[in-house]
């Protein structure tokens, strides 16, 4: 418990610095380290024909983002099928069978790193780093490039322009991603993690058998893995491994590294708005405005709007992770009743190293943040455990990836105050912008695919045989491990609930097909809000506008969260883990 | 007054049109606009084929055909609440609009000719451009414009208001409504509107609802109804195959009642009665919205434009005192004020004329004598005295550049005089004769009780206040200190008060407005919402989005309150119809898995008796719910003005965790009523 704590206090306080830096870089502003990477970023632009200042609205930037990711889905579908040429191929991996290869290539673009293959069987060198290592930043950059442009958006003044998304991508990746991969890193391979093209070793262990040990440029894929809330393990057990994750301290950083950023994207939101409504206010200095309030440190720190939507994603958070570490903390009654101890809670599937504790963390922050590393293996949680991550990934706005579960929550927040704001008396506005009905239709839109892809394929997996035949687990768990691979798909989560035979024709499709259109749609319709909003004049705000900026909000927020997208699941949920959860302990 | 009528919620006549309206409703051409209904009436559909033919979509136990018929009537009743719902609104504008519409009676008119010859006509033959003569006691056939003659008008038929009022030609009183009567001399009158497209029959028509359209609010909320409906639905057809996998077989009119309960059917039965409901309210303040969106843009409403006169002050700006300048002698200055207003019909010169009588001054009219009237140009009225001696008096500006031309000066003490009365709140008038100044009227201007109230009470919601009048900025200050407004604009013009409008509306701030003249229609038109006073002209009417039939200005406070209050009722009813869902799912889920997983009947928290009483009675519930919440959707939730946070955390009390609550006790009570018949019936 204390643990859980000062861990999470701790990141509270590094979320700060952090978010102002990505505040800095969004907004343009001029940083600490400008010098250096003014020049590393104008090389690449020069190169890239890139001109950073032409702006792009939001129809452009759309393209430009699903086209430069179609570009790299073509190029590293091609590496992954060819990748058995002698290059960078010491252990000798063949060239990957199309399906898988499909499945795979999506599912890094589109920054999901749901994996259908074991990484030291399945990829050679040279697809780990041109292929994995090189989408898990691209991916990661994309999604934060497109954040970064929805909240221009909200923000914005009455132009057409959301930025520009290739300078957005080059600079995310050169200032954030890169720099903090390269610290990130070192520090991982100070705790023992490998970096390294060597090949394989074989050692003789204690008990005189064999043991091979995975090696490679581990540590470099490491690092972003977790920054880029990517996921994507090197080797198929992921950060369960000694090799991925060798100690407490390691686990820590790679904890931290998944999220810094989404929470620092919250700062990033509330100043930039906070920035916005300054100028407006500047604009019209005729001496009608409300006199400035009283802004705690908190406001001050996260801007106020991003204090609300910080404190809603951190309600959401805490309420998942005190249920998953108090069911684990309940061990096993089934393994109880033949007489295995179960007082340190249920240790199945779980490393001594890292207890309930770290474990039950881990495996929230991985769903909540959409990164799907996992140190644990989520298929042995309890019921009610593994119903949390399932459940994170289905709400896929709790802190969210990559800036995506920002985006998500936004269209959660108009949600909100469309019916809060009718409940004052007023029609609906948030951010000083009026909410009308393409605003909804597309917000709508936007909250309707995810269980649309959700529950539809997972009836359509356990309506047909070549879907059933993947599944391992009879009964309820069964239909958790359906739900649960398609809803770490859509979430673009990328966790397994290890146990499905999913490298299958059926599976490999079905879960390429939901990856794609659970990043893509979304991505463009907010988006869409982004360029229909920034058009939008401010309106005026009075004594009579609903606050968005209050703790009343954001509690209201969790309950439209829990209403909207959790009861939409509730009925799988109850044949699912609710259903195995009350017949084991039944 | 009309609005005291039909304070009832529902005569006998509104109940029996609404019953036949709900039947007539069911018709898909017209449900589809009320697509959350509409799914429920395929529903009702399914589950009816399904009781003809239980094993229509494959093998089922036989004794589903009682339930599936107890399921389809239930829906059937669901929708029927709707469309009631729907029609006692309707029919409630409908016997408004009857009761306007008694002003439309057939009447005689008396058609001109272009040389002047009279005919008999019907009035229902009149076409626009036609003139015709109206003389005392005739009641005017048409809306029109007056182009000839002076008469007092009795236009209580319309405004309630039982004093007549003036009408001429030219200027800003030569607008007549049909229906009105004539009491004292004769008009002559342009028609300007075809009859059936009268001004009036324009807005019996918005009042009963045949033109209505969705405003801009209603299709953004239904937007949100449908995609709740679209999620349920595919929550529904999922849940079938995942179902099967887990060995459970649903029955599809489970499923359908499921659906239905889970899909926001409150919300969406009662949406368009609330819309129709809310322009009932103003009209029953006998104030005509021209549109929905009207009376919604009024609930966001960030400033208010009034004008000082009739609004927040009485405007018979009454003579108080007389009081002259060191120069001249305080008889001297009664005399001439008293000879200035005696052909002064305004409550000003009338009440100047009475003071000077009481001071003891005799005033009779000189024969021979020319009287000037007021004109906005010259803002002075006087008289041409027989020996050429003219008198004036007017606005301190006005008359002292009138002084000046004729090469008098300006007394040093007029200045402290002119200013003493504005800050006391007064309207001074300056009289001279030729080019002598000789003081001041002191007029006083009282506030109407209560305004101030009323302005604390809008600014505690957030909106602004600025009164315009055509005062000086002392006069204006004092009394926008005393009525306690916001902010004023002295010395206002018409154009004016459109730049104060436009400038608010460049910070994004929503405007209303009150006006009467034709120079007021302009900004009639830019304000987001502008209330025209029925006395005003036809040009003011028609830019104006909605127009008070009383005349009174005050009543857009009123109006704002009114779409401040359509807005909540449509939140909370929203509110309340999405938190429900929480019960339903506790009675539904555990019944439908039970046989399955017997461990989902912990589920069960409000211990329902059998797997189809829990969803027969959630279902009930649903439907029952609606026409509980009829008189709640027809009146309007509570509004009382509050900051927003207040207002959302009380509402969100009531409707929110009201709505959270109240199924888990309603679904209770219904299954434990329903649940021996059921028993009995076999089911």
């Amino acid at each position: 418990m204390l643990q859980l704590i000062l861990t999470l206090i701790i990141y509270l306080i590094l979320v700060i610095p952090v978010g102002r830096y990505l505040y800095k870089i969004a907004a343009g502003k001029h940083t600490f380290a400008d010098p250096v990477f003014d020049r590393v970023d104008g090389v690449i632009y020069k190169l890239g024909g890139v001109e950073p200042d032409k702006g792009m609205n939001w129809k452009q930037y759309a393209l430009a983002l699903v086209g430069s990711n179609a570009v790299m889905i073509a190029i590293g579908y091609l590496i992954l099928r060819i990748q058995g040429i002698p290059f960078f191929n010491p252990n000798g991996i063949e060239g990957m069978e199309a399906t898988l290869a499909f499945n795979t290539i999506i599912s890094f673009m589109t920054n999901t790193n749901l994996q259908h293959y074991s990484g030291e069987s399945g990829l050679s060198y040279l697809s780990q780093m041109t292929v994995i290592i090189f989408m898990m930043f691209v991916s990661a950059a994309s999604g934060y490039a497109a954040c970064v442009a929805f909240i221009r958006g909200l923000a914005g003044r009455v132009t057409d322009n959301v930025g520009n998304f290739f300078a957005d991508l080059v600079r995310i990746t050169t200032r954030v991603l890169l720099p903090f991969s390269l610290v990130g890193g070192l520090l991982l391979v100070w705790q023992g993690v490998p970096q390294n093209f060597s090949e394989n070793v074989v050692v003789k262990t204690l008990e005189g058998t064999y043991q091979i040990l995975g090696m490679g440029p581990v540590a470099a894929l490491e690092i972003i893995k977790h920054l880029g809330t990517n996921g994507g393990g090197f080797f198929g057990a992921n950060s369960t491994t000694p090799m991925e994750n060798p100690t407490i301290l390691s686990n820590l950083i790679e904890l931290y590294s998944m999220m810094l950023l989404p929470g620092a994207c919250v700062i990033t939101f509330g100043k930039m708005v906070e920035d916005g409504r300054r100028q407006h206010q500047k604009n019209n200095a005729s001496g009608n405005t409300l006199p400035a309030e009283q802004e705690g440190i908190i406001a001050r720190i996260f801007g106020k709007e991003g204090k609300s939507i910080f404190l809603t994603m951190g309600i959401l958070f805490l309420a998942g992770l005190s249920l998953c570490y108090w069911a684990e903390l309940q061990g096993n009654p089934l393994l109880a009743d033949i007489g295995l101890n179960q007082s340190a809670g249920s240790m199945e599937g779980k490393e001594v190293r890292f207890g309930i504790a770290q474990s039950a963390m881990f495996t929230t922050v991985t769903t909540s943040f959409t990164t799907g590393t996992v140190n644990n293996m989520h298929d042995t949680l309890t019921p009610l455990g593994g119903m949390v991550p399932l459940l994170h990934m289905m709400l896929n706005c709790v802190f969210g990836g990559k800036g995506v579960g920002l985006m998500n929550m936004i269209l959660y927040a108009i949600l909100a105050v469309f019916i809060c704001g009718l409940m004052v008396g007023r029609t609906p506005e948030y951010l000083g912008k009026k909410i009308d009905g393409r605003e909804m239709k597309l917000t709508a839109l936007g909250i309707i695919i995810h269980p649309l892809l959700i529950l539809a394929f997972s009836a359509l997996a356990v309506a047909t045989a070549a879907g059933q035949a993947g599944i391992t687990n009879p009964g309820f768990h069964g239909l958790s491990q359906v739900l649960y691979e398609y809803a770490s798909s859509a979430a673009n989560n990328g966790s397994g609930f290890e146990g499905l035979a999913d490298n299958t024709y059926f599976w490999n499709i079905t879960t390429g097909i939901v990856m794609f259109l659970g990043r893509y749609l979304p991505i463009v319709i907010q988006l869409a809000i982004a360029g229909s909003l920034i058009k939008k004049t401010y309106v005026n705000e009075s004594a009579g506008t609903l606050r968005t900026s209050t703790v009343n909000f954001a509690v209201i927020l969790v309950f439209v969260v829990y209403i909207f997208a959790a009861l939409t699941f509730f009925p799988a949920l109850a044949l699912g883990p609710i259903a195995e959860h009350l017949t084991i302990w039944g | 007054m009309s609005k005291k009528q039909n304070k009832k919620l529902l005569t006998p006549e509104i109940l029996k049109q609404a019953l036949s309206g709900s039947v007539k409703k069911l018709d898909p051409r017209y449900m589809i606009k009320n697509p959350v209904m509409f799914v429920v009436e395929i529903g009702f559909c399914i589950t009816l084929l399904l009781t003809i033919v239980p094993e229509l979509f494959g093998e089922v136990d036989s004794d589903l055909r009682t339930y599936n018929l107890i399921v389809s009537v239930i829906l059937l009743l669901t929708v029927l609440f709707a469309n009631f719902a729907e029609s006692v609104a309707e029919g409630r504008g409908k016997a408004q609009a009857a009761s306007l519409k008694k002003t439309q009676k057939d009447t005689e008119a008396h058609l001109l000719d272009q040389d002047g010859n009279e005919t008999i006509v019907s009035s229902s033959e009149l076409k626009k451009g036609d003139i015709v003569m109206v003389v005392a006691g005739e009641v005017i056939p048409g809306d029109g414009e007056v182009i000839e003659g002076i008469a007092s008008v009795d236009e209580s038929a319309i405004t309630g208001e039982s004093a007549p009022v003036v009408r001429e030609s030219g200027g800003d009183f030569c607008s007549v409504t049909g229906g009105t009567t004539v009491v004292s001399d004769w008009l002559k009158i342009r028609i300007t509107s075809d009859i059936g497209n009268s001004f009036l029959d324009r807005m019996i028509a918005l009042v009963e609802g045949a033109s209505r359209k969705k405003t801009p609010n209603e299709i953004a909320l239904s937007t949100l109804l449908v995609s709740l409906t679209i999620i349920f639905l595919i929550v529904i057809v999922t849940l079938y195959p995942i179902g099967m996998y887990c060995g459970v077989q649903l029955p599809l009119s489970t499923l359908i009642a499921l659906m239905v309960c889970l899909i926001p059917t409150t919300i969406g039965g009662l949406l368009s009665a609330i819309g129709i409901a809310g322009m009932d309210r103003v009209t029953r303040f006998n104030v005509i919205a021209m549109s929905g969106k009207a009376v919604e843009a009024c609930g966001d409403v960030d400033t208010m434009i009034l004008d000082k006169t009739g609004t927040i002050t009485f405007g018979n700006r009454l003579a108080a005192d007389f009081l002259p300048v060191e120069s001249a002698s305080r008889s001297d200055l009664i005399r001439c004020a008293a000879l200035t207003s005696l052909r002064d019909e305004t409550p000003e010169g009338k009440s100047t004329l009475e003071l000077a009588r009481r001071m003891g001054e005799k005033c009779e009219e000189l024969p021979g004598s020319s009287f000037m009237e007021f004109t906005a140009q010259t803002r002075m009225s006087g008289v041409d005295l027989p020996d050429g001696t003219k008198v004036r008096k007017g606005a301190s500006d006005a008359i002292e550049r009138y002084v000046m031309s004729l090469g008098g000066k300006i007394p040093a003490d007029l200045h402290s005089h002119v200013e003493k009365v504005s800050s006391l709140g007064g309207t001074p008038l300056v009289v001279c004769q030729n080019n002598q100044i000789l003081g001041v009227i002191y007029l006083k201007d009282t506030v109407k009780p209560g305004m101030a109230e009323r302005f604390e009470r809008l600014r505690a919601i957030g909106i602004k206040t600025i009164m315009c009048t055509g005062d000086n900025p002392l006069t204006a200050a004092t009394i926008a200190k005393e009525a306690g407004v916001d902010g004023f604009i002295a010395e206002c013009r018409p154009e004016d008060k459109i730049n104060v409008i436009k400038k608010e509306q460049a910070e994004g701030k929503i405007v209303a407005m009150t006006g009467d003249g034709t120079n007021d229609a302009p900004a009639l038109a830019q304000a987001n919402v502008g209330l025209a006073m029925n006395s005003g002209t036809t040009a003011a009417k028609e830019a104006a989005n909605m127009v008070d039939l009383d005349s009174d200005p005050t009543k857009i406070l009123e109006v704002v309150e009114i779409g401040k209050q359509l807005l909540i009722t449509r939140g909370s009813l929203t509110t309340f119809s999405i938190a429900n869902d929480i019960a339903k799912y506790f009675a539904i889920i555990p019944a439908m898995f039970m046989a399955a997983v017997p461990q989902l009947s912990i589920l069960n928290i409000m211990n329902l008796s059998t797997q189809n009483s829990a969803i027969l009675s959630a279902l009930i519930f649903n439907a029952i719910i609606i026409p509980c919440l009829i008189p709640l959707a027809m009146k309007g939730v509570k509004y009382r003005p509050m900051s927003s946070g207040k207002m959302l955390a009380r509402n969100m009390m009531i409707y929110g965790l009201g709505g959270i609550i109240v199924p888990f006790i309603g679904i209770k009570i219904i299954d434990m009523m329903i649940a021996p018949i059921l028993t009995a019936m076999g089911v």
